[in-house]
């Protein structure tokens, strides 16, 4: 029989919150993260706005040693920083660096979309281009290979179990959990810790710029530019941070007495084959459906159950085709979608952390008992308007929410779908 | 520069990489970098390059395999230094 999975811990690293507590609140007010950006105005970017953890170097400077600090990028900042503040919320301390037995029980599955581009582009590609090879020193290594996020956790707080990286682009964050999940519901491992991070780097945004697929047309108000589900929706906004869950046995927490925070009853993970209307960067909506429905069986519960979604919703032209197959695999008809919301409309999109970064806002509401707005979507897209009484505009108390759906759908097609339930001690 | 100078600057280049504080608080020339300090043995590498800078001399790699103890490291700068 597979072990029941819950939620033990969690962190976060965000746009418009570092730490749980004041990320809940964040989303309770609607509190937008997203700023002006001095590098993309210097460097001539067409998107001038980014979500961007704020404070994160003094946090960082508190909580690690000088030696660390110069080894970690700001993939690794967010993730060590979020990963930390679960492993506390779970009610566990940091253990002893040097010679203490790792935590053989725990592991971990921190994945990032990007990697370290921020470490490629300002010390790789230039000192190795300057010959300069020697200059590199010894740190390179561990902030660009794409484990590096979760290796640096690890070492942390000696985890001993699995400890890998996945990458999944925007599923990331999401694909992560449902990973872990996977590997306590087979018994391999006790705890996990659980999401994703990804650095605040104009490397890793130029590209996206290029595409036309950032938000240009909201340069001068910034708070207003991540519009999910808008009319006037241009485009979606560079973010980053990390989310980090601690996911448990319900075996293990119950034996160590641990709070839990909520049940993580299902999960499902496919890819569209790039076929059927999807490509490398849209979703073939046969695949989204199915993925949902798959996350659903695998929870054991209908739609009629769900309080809550938690979209991918970026705020680009696949908003309306990811509300239609929502109402598609919902068999829900104009009016009967549960309350939908996009917590990129305040955070912008943290790619390989997103999926992470709202799959803790999840758990958040389903213990609060709310739906978070959705904010600058009051001109609701023409193609959403049949389901627009199911958009949040303003904080919705739910006290009686027990099921929050999450999804997330990334470049190359593929398709995440985790869903939370409210946890009665 | 003299031999204790050097020695100060090298303790204080070394200082953020030191595992092992109680080591640190009595250093001396014949404590060992690796064994005593606990500094990581991948982190020499960017112990060199701060004694190249701070002191601006060119260390090669053979050289850096003769160094064990702090008193090696300073011995090694004033050599360069002439």
């Amino acid at each position: 029989m597979r072990r029941r999975v819950v939620v033990t811990g969690a962190g976060v690293i965000a746009p418009n919150a570092n730490g749980v507590a004041d990320f809940e609140l964040a989303l309770r007010k609607g509190r937008s993260g997203i700023r002006r950006h001095e590098k993309m105005e210097e460097l001539g970017f067409a998107s001038l706005v980014a979500g961007v953890p704020q404070g994160v170097d003094e946090l960082a400077a508190n909580a690690f040693d000088e030696d660390l600090l110069r080894a970690m990028n700001s993939s690794h900042r967010f993730a060590a920083l979020a990963s930390v503040e679960a492993w506390r919320d779970a009610a566990f301390s940091p253990s002893a660096a040097g010679d203490a037995a790792p935590d053989w029980d725990t592991g971990a599955v921190i994945g990032t979309g990007i990697g370290g581009m921020d470490t490629i582009g300002e010390r790789v590609v230039p000192f190795t281009d300057g010959g300069k090879i020697r200059r590199l020193g010894s740190t390179a290594v561990e902030q660009v290979m794409a484990s590096g996020v979760s290796a640096r956790v690890a070492g942390l707080l000696g985890l001993g179990n699995q400890v890998t990286t996945n990458s999944s682009a925007c599923s990331t964050g999401a694909e992560a959990i449902a990973l872990a999940a996977e590997r306590i519901r087979r018994g391999d491992a006790k705890r996990m810790l659980a999401g994703g991070a990804e650095g605040a780097s104009h490397y890793i945004w130029s590209g996206f710029d290029a595409m036309r697929v950032l938000c240009r047309t909201m340069n001068d108000a910034p708070e207003r530019a991540s519009r999910p589900m808008s009319a006037s929706a241009g485009g979606f906004v560079a973010a980053a941070g990390a989310g980090i869950l601690m996911l448990e046995s319900l075996e293990s927490a119950q034996e160590r007495g641990a709070r839990i925070r909520a049940e993580l009853l299902g999960a499902a993970v496919n890819c569209g084959g790039q076929r059927g209307g999807g490509s490398m960067t849209a979703p073939n909506p046969e695949g989204v459906r199915r993925c949902i429905r798959a996350a659903l069986a695998d929870a054991g519960v209908g739609p009629s159950a769900v309080g809550a979604i938690n979209g991918h919703l970026t705020a680009t032209g696949a908003d309306p085709r990811e509300v239609e197959s929502w109402a598609a695999a919902f068999e829900a008809k104009p009016g009967r979608l549960p309350p939908i919301t996009s917590t990129k409309s305040m955070i912008g999109h943290a790619l390989g952390a997103a999926g992470a970064i709202e799959a803790v806002a999840c758990v958040l509401m389903l213990q609060g008992g709310f739906v978070h707005p959705s904010i600058n979507c009051e001109d609701v897209h023409p193609e959403i308007e049949p389901h627009a009484a199911s958009i949040p505009h303003e904080l919705l108390e739910a006290p009686g929410l027990e099921v929050v759906v999450k999804a997330g759908f990334g470049f190359g097609d593929v398709n995440i779908c985790l869903v939370f339930r409210k946890w009665h001690a | 520069m003299t031999q204790s100078e050097i020695f100060d600057r090298v303790v204080k280049i070394l200082t953020p990489y030191v595992k092992n504080q109680e080591a640190l608080a009595s250093v001396s020339e014949k404590t060992h970098i690796l064994d005593e300090l606990k500094v990581n043995s991948a982190r020499l590498v960017d112990v060199v390059l701060e004694f190249e800078d701070a002191f601006d001399i060119e260390i090669a790699d053979e050289d850096v395999d003769s160094v064990e103890t702090v008193g090696n490291a300073v011995e090694l700068i004033q050599a360069k230094l002439g």
